[in-house]
This record gives C-alpha cells, structure tokens and sequence, in this order.
C-alpha cells in the first residue's frame, strides 16, 4: 500500500444507545502535519480516533486515504494502510515483560524467540529517544509513567505513516514530553503526520499546525496554529476564559493530619522504593510531592492508604497509628484516596455509575443500614456529584466503564472530595481533565484545604503543584531531595531537584 | 522387588499419558480464555469415535486422526457458543459433557466388549528398549506416548518462545490490547479452543486404542474432570502438566496395586483434588507465588469487539 499522503474522514457519526458521541466530523491531515484534536471531556475525540484506528464502526460516512474511499473494519486493517495509534487507556498485558508486549502483533518481530531478537532494538528506541525502560520487566511492576513511555516505544517502533496519539503526555515529565515531541518534529519532517489529543494547550501550542475542536461530537472550530494563542483555544473549547492564578486565603496550617517519620517502603518486585522518608500534613495545608513516577510516590502513596504494608517506620493519622496495611481503617480515620491508574483502583467499570458514587462508603450511614443498601439515598447522592462535578454522563443508571475517560476521574474526584475528609491524597487528579474541569477541580482542592482539610497532591505537572500548593516536596529514588515554597523556588529548581540535587545543589 | 517398581513406574508413565495430552488441551484453551469443562464428554466421544474407526477399518493412526476430528467439532460448538454468542461457559461446558457421554453412548452399543484386532502399535527403539530397567520403563511404549511427549515439549515451546504464543497468552490475559495491535482475537480463541478439543479426542482415542484396546461406556472414568484439576494444578504451564499429569497417572496406578493391601482405593481417588488444593494452599502462602498462581486474567469472560 501506498503511504499515507491524506487522510480524510467525511460526515463520520457515531452514537451509543442514545448518546451521539460523533455527529456529521470532518476531518483531513496530510503528510507533514500535526493535527491538534481539542474538547471537553466527553466530546467525542476518542470515539473519532478509535473509529479510525478501526476499533469503533462508524453509523455514517466514510473515510478516504490518498483520496481513495477505505473500510477500516478493525485495527488490523488500519495498521495495514498505515495507522498508529496509542490509546488513552494503556493496552498492555500486566503479566508480559515489556518484551512480550511490544512483540505482540509486532509484523518484523521473528516467529521464533521474538523476545530474543527484539531487545537490542528496543533498547536503541529507548536510548535514541530518550525514554527510559527495562525492556525485561512485566508491566504490573511499572509505574504509570513507565507505562506510559512503553506504549509510546510500542507505536513509534510500528513506523506508522499517520500516528494517533489520545493523551500521550499525561502522565510524563517535562523533559519526556520535550524528548517525544523532537521525535514527532522529526517524524513530520519525514513525511509521517500525527493527530494529537491533549488538553494541555502550551503542548498543542508548541507542537501542532493546525487544531480542531469538537463539542459534544461536533466540530465548532478550526484553525492554523498562527492564528490563535493558549486564550482563544480555551474559549473555542469552553466557551470562556480559564483563570491563570487561582486565589487562595492565607491561612496558618493548623494541627498535624498525617505524620510519617522513618517510613521505609518496598516495590512490588522488593526493592527500597521509600527510604526513611518523613513528612507532615497539617490541616489547612496542601502538600505537593514533585517528582518522576516511579520514584517511590506510588509506594508512598499505597502505604498511607493502607494498601501496602511498610518495611518500618511509622505513619500516624491525628495520631492514631496505621502500622498494618488496612485500607478500611484509613477510610474510616478520614483518609481519602484518588488514586493514579483509575479504571483499575478508582471504579469498578462493570457497576453502575451510581454504586461507583459510594464505593468504600457504601457500608456507611445513610447510604445503608446494618442490613440493605439503601438505594434511593446512594441514587441522590451520586445525582447531586454528577451534577456537582459536571459530569457528563447520559444518566446515573449507566455501567461507569462507559463514560469518557475525563468523566470517570471528575466522578472520582467527586467521591473522594464530596465527604469532607480530614486527608485526601490525590495523585494526578487533575490527569485528562479538560482546562474547565481542570480548573474546577484545583478550585475543588483549594476549597478542601479551606475548610480545613489536608491534602497531599503527588503531581508531575509543576505547574499544577506550583498553582495549588503551600509546601512542595521533591521525590527522589525515595528520598525528598527537598522541602519548599512555591513562591521562593523556581520551577527549574525543582526540575533540578527532581533529576537527583539536592536543594543546596539546586 | 525391582519387578514392581519397574512395573508401577511403566505403568505410571501409561496412565499419565490420556491426562497429559488431554491437559495440554486445556491450558491451550483456557490460555486464551476458554475454560472447557467440557473435556470429560470429549475424551469420551474421541475414545468411541477412534475405537470405531480402528476397528473397522483396522488401523489404529485412522482412529486416532478421527477421534482429532470429532474433539474439534465438538469443542468448535462450545466455541460458537461461547465466543459467538457469548453465552456462559460454565453452563456450555457442562452441556458438553452431557452431549458427548450421549453421544458415545449411543454411538458405542454396538461395540461394547469386541476386542480391538488391532492396536496402536508399539515403537521399538533399536537399541533404547533393550537396556534393562531404563528400556522397560521409558523405551518400550505404543507411539501416543511418545507423540504425547513430543506434544508437550512442541507447545511448551510455542507458548514461552514464539510470537504465536505471545498472542495466545495476550488474548486470554488482555484481548482488548491483543486486538489493538491487530490481533484478531475471537479466531485465536476459537483456534485454541479446538485444539484443545482435538487433544481431548485424541486421549480419548488413546484409552480406546492403545491403553485397552476396547470400547466400554463410562470407560474415560472422571478423567476429564482430572485434567480439569490438573490444568489449575499445572498453574497453566506446559511444563507442569507433565509433572502433574505422571504424578496423578502414578495415583492411579496405586489405587490398584495397593487395593488388595486394604488400601482404600477412594482415598486414592481423592489424592489428584487433594494435591491441587494443596499446591494452591503452598503457592497461595508467598507473594510471588500469587502472582504465578493466577489464571488466565479474563478466563471465563467472554470478548465484545468495540466494546469498553
Ligand atoms: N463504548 C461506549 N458505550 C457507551 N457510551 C460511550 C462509549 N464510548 C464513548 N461513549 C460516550 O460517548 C461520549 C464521547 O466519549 P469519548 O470517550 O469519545 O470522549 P473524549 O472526548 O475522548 O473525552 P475525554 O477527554 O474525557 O477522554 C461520552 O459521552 C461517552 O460516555
Ligand atoms: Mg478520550
């Protein structure tokens, strides 16, 4: 087949039960370009994509390549004529190597010993792009990070002529964004085009020559690059402004919330991820932990909300110990929890979105009594967080896996935030969240710390830590490197901090 | 004394046989997400299937060949069932059962006590079957036991190290990620599923055709609810089956030889469900045990395309 010059798709409509995901798109890149796709959560750009990676079937229009009409009736045939794609949600096998993923369904790796033969190959991707792996370990021991630059070798070693990425940056540093986006500079300049999906707009700003936004499955704006700025993209979005500071009352931080003094944490394959690390959370205070995933903070994380058991050390909650991993005690000493791999310990995809709206309090009152559930007061409450957290969802009776992946962690955050904890840890809260949501959700954060709530946000976006936090403090190979305030550090200090200096160094 | 032992360890080797070609069977399937409960029912219309070929047309490798054909047509119908229409597996598996003890049931009456003229012969390895003690255990078999072992070794090979078995094993642990890279996942089950089907026929046209060399009904005897133990047993490793499939085989050699010294032979009959939950209990007790121990991530689920 010939490769990739053009891609058009022409009145693509989609709908599922009665939401119309895509309705009447066009679209066209060619080779070359990079086409930013924009939306809200819940526009539709992920059913676009997976309609022309073949996983999704369009009810109407078509698709041509090089002006040639095509039927992509599975990724199999997209991959044929030359299609690419990395997923918002990670695909990968978490009892595989990172090997036995990336030759899965890989056409150059050999039949025999594909592993074997694919390492070296993987290693010089890893090197020459900057993204570091062992190709060798399974992926359930790999921070969402690490996974993430996985999927990113995986599609850049297909040398797809037209590369879909749906958020590919969400959860990588700075530096790895910069690295990845050399890379697809210089795959445009060799003729390859790439459609992106982000909701950061400085990336699409940096990167992309043209953008498109969809609202609610429609197309409501298209323009060059030049002709726009971070601004008017925002509104083309959301229909207003997004605020670039947000205000916060200047409150002393009260009593100590959590303290943790000496904590030593192993990984899952028992090597020291946390090392004697101690810290403090006091009430009206927001804690941002900086750091590369894979550092230790999902270590830390599991082990305050009783999800991993400490080597030693000890972590007290108002005073109260949590020494043995019990994730029900932390819930019932106030510790609240927005985990960072969401569809896998953030909801139970299979259950309605209004069970999902109490799990963990579903044992508690009002929402049941010593025998039942009860329904009509867990209906209520996940009415008013749907409608509190706008998210888009048709109803509540909808299994939560159907939901856009930005409207799953709006829910989330809802749950978590919705009771009042006295802790909440959120990781990445704000990770695939459009710039209002986004927005709302920092607001949400500000609003907890208050009231007088604690909070410890682990966060790889320093902008966000910079924005939100009293105190950040940067995580290294599971130490901090060093405590400080937003206003007398610069971001690039923490960048050094984050890559091993100490603050004096720094 | 040495008699015995010789004798036990032959015969272990025999017996195992049925359950490690039938096991392999079933860690193919349930690799890619099939569990097939089905196999006791599918042993038993191989074994009447290959019995009735091979006695009327006199060669034991046509029963064989037969008795493939009949475990992947049937297994091809829990396949549709459960992969097409996406029905519950537990519910097909066990109407496989039924269907294929009916089928050899009926299928068999006519055949039940003739002597088989012909068996499926021995391989005599010039040489090998002569050494003492060794030969008379190990070189001195009919050819399903060499075919089981060379089976055993080809499979394990293919699943740890060849790009096929990647697909095998991401369809069963992950298919939404086998079919985002293109893999067309319901063929790979589908395919694994009568494969299995195929090896469950052909350890049933062994006990037919080699192992007694006659047709009696209710004759596969619970094996195939074995080879179900055995296949959580092996922790869906080749290599395992083999262990698992001699250690069971060598269980039920015992049931006879010890019977006559008051032994009980339930008690033995016990043993293969007893074993498996003890590896389960030993592996159950470490952390990296856990995580060998697991099945298959969606076994038992069934796949939708486009799906969430
Ligand atoms: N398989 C499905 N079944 C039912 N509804 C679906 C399905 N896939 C998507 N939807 C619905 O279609 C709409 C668009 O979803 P989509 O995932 O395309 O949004 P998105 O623009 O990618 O959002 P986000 O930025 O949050 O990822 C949502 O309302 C979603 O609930
Ligand atoms: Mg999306």
């Amino acid at each position: 087949m010939d490769r990739i010059q053009s891609l058009e798709m022409r009145g693509i409509s989609k709908s599922f039960q009665d939401v119309k995901a895509n309705r009447e798109i066009n679209l066209t890149v060619s080779s070359g370009e990079i086409l930013g796709l924009l939306g809200e959560n819940g526009a539709g750009k992920t059913t676009l994509v997976n309609i022309l990676y073949g996983l999704y079937h369009p009810d109407d229009g078509q698709i041509l390549i090089n002006g040639e009409p095509v039927r992509l009736r599975s990724p199999k045939d997209s991959m044929r004529a030359g299609i690419g794609m990395i997923h918002q949600h990670f695909m990968l096998v978490e009892k595989h190597t990172v090997l036995e993923n990336i030759a899965l369904g890989y056409a150059e790796a050999p039949f025999l010993f594909p592993q074997r033969s694919l390492r070296g190959r993987i290693r010089e991707l890893s090197a020459q792009y900057g993204l570091d792996v062992d190709p060798d370990k399974p992926i359930w021991e790999l921070s969402a990070g690490e996974q993430q630059r996985v999927e990113i070798i995986k599609a850049l070693s297909r040398n797809a002529d037209l590369l879909i990425m749906d958020e590919p940056t969400s959860v990588l540093t700075p530096q790895e964004t910069d690295e990845l986006f050399d890379i697809l500079r210089k795959m445009t300049s060799g003729g390859h085009s790439v459609i992106l999906i982000s909701h950061k707009l400085e990336e699409i700003m940096d990167i992309c020559n043209r953008v498109m936004v969809l609202r609610k499955g429609q197309v409501t704006g298209e323009a060059r690059i030049e002709e726009v700025d971070k601004g008017k993209l925002a509104v083309m979005m959301i229909g207003r402004q997004i605020a670039a500071a947000y205000p916060k009352t200047d409150i002393d931080p009260g009593d100590a919330v959590l303290e943790i003094t000496g904590l030593d944490v192993d990984s899952d394959r028992g090597l020291p991820a946390v090392r004697g690390l101690s810290l403090v959370v006091r009430r009206n205070e927001i804690l941002g932990i900086a750091g590369v995933s894979g550092n230790g903070q999902q270590e830390l994380v599991e082990t305050i909300t009783g999800l991993r058991q400490p080597l030693s050390g000890s972590v007290m909650m108002k005073g109260v110990p949590l020494d043995h991993a019990d994730a029900r005690k932390a819930h019932t000493l106030g510790i609240t929890h927005v985990p960072e791999e969401r569809i896998k310990y953030g909801i139970v995809p299979n259950l309605l979105l209004y069970e999902n709206s109490v799990l963990k309090r579903h044992r508690d009152e009002p929402f049941s009594n010593w025998i039942q559930m009860n329904y009509a007061v867990i209906k209520d409450h996940a009415g008013k967080l749907v409608d509190g957290f706008n998210v888009d969802a048709p109803s509540i009776n909808i299994r939560v896996k159907n939901l856009s992946g930005g409207n799953i962690q709006k829910l989330i955050l809802g749950r978590e935030i919705s009771g009042g904890p006295d802790l909440l840890i959120a990781a990445h809260p704000t990770y695939g969240l459009d710039v209002g949501a986004t927005e709302y959700v920092r607001k949400q954060i500000i609003e907890l710390r208050d009231k007088g709530g604690a909070v410890l946000l682990v966060s790889e976006d320093l902008d966000e830590l910079f924005m939100v936090c009293d105190r950040i403090a940067v995580m290294f190979e599971g130490r901090f490197m060093g405590q400080v305030t937003p206003d007398s550090c610069t971001i690039e200090e923490i960048g050094l901090m984050m890559a091993g200096s100490t603050l004096q160094e720094a | 004394m040495l008699d015995i032992i010789v004798s036990v360890l032959t015969r272990t080797i025999i017996a195992g046989t049925p359950l490690l070609i039938a096991t392999l069977g079933e860690i193919i399937a349930e690799r890619a997400g099939i569990l097939n409960l089905g196999m006791e029912g599918i042993m038993s219309a191989g074994a009447v299937t290959g019995f009735i070929i091979a006695f009327t047309t006199g060669n034991p490798w046509l029963g064989m060949l037969a008795a493939i054909l009949v475990g992947m047509l049937l297994s091809s119908l829990h396949g549709f069932v459960c992969i097409t229409l996406r029905a519950n597996q537990v519910v097909s598996g066990l109407a496989l059962t039924m269907l294929g003890l009916g089928i050899s049931g009926l299928w068999g009456k006519p055949y039940i006590g003739r002597p088989l003229p012909q068996r499926m012969p021995r391989l005599d390895i010039s040489g090998l079957s002569d050494i003492p003690v060794l030969g008379d255990i190990f070189f001195n078999h009919d050819w399903y036991v060499y075919l089981s072992v060379l089976i055993g070794i080809v499979i394990w090979f293919l699943v740890k190290h060849t790009r096929m078995g990647i697909t095998l094993r991401s369809v069963g642990e992950n298919p939404k990620a086998a079919e985002s890279q293109g893999i067309p996942v319901n063929r790979v089950k589908y395919l694994a599923v009568m494969t299995g089907g195929g090896l469950a026929g052909m350890a049933g046209a062994f006990l037919s055709t080699a192992y007694s060399g006659s047709w009696n009904e209710g004759m596969v005897a619970g094996r195939g609810w074995i080879v179900i133990a055995l296949t959580i047993f092996a922790l869906w490793r080749p290599g395992g089956a083999f262990l698992g499939a001699y250690l069971f085989g060598g269980i039920f050699v015992l049931q006879f030889m010890l019977q006559p010294l008051g032994v009980s032979p339930n008690l033995l009959a016990m043993l293969p469900y007893l074993s498996t939950l003890v590896v389960l209990l030993i592996y159950g007790l470490s952390k990296s045990g856990q995580r060998r121990m697991s099945a298959p991530a969606t076994l038992g689920e069934p796949y939708v395309r486009g799906g969430r």
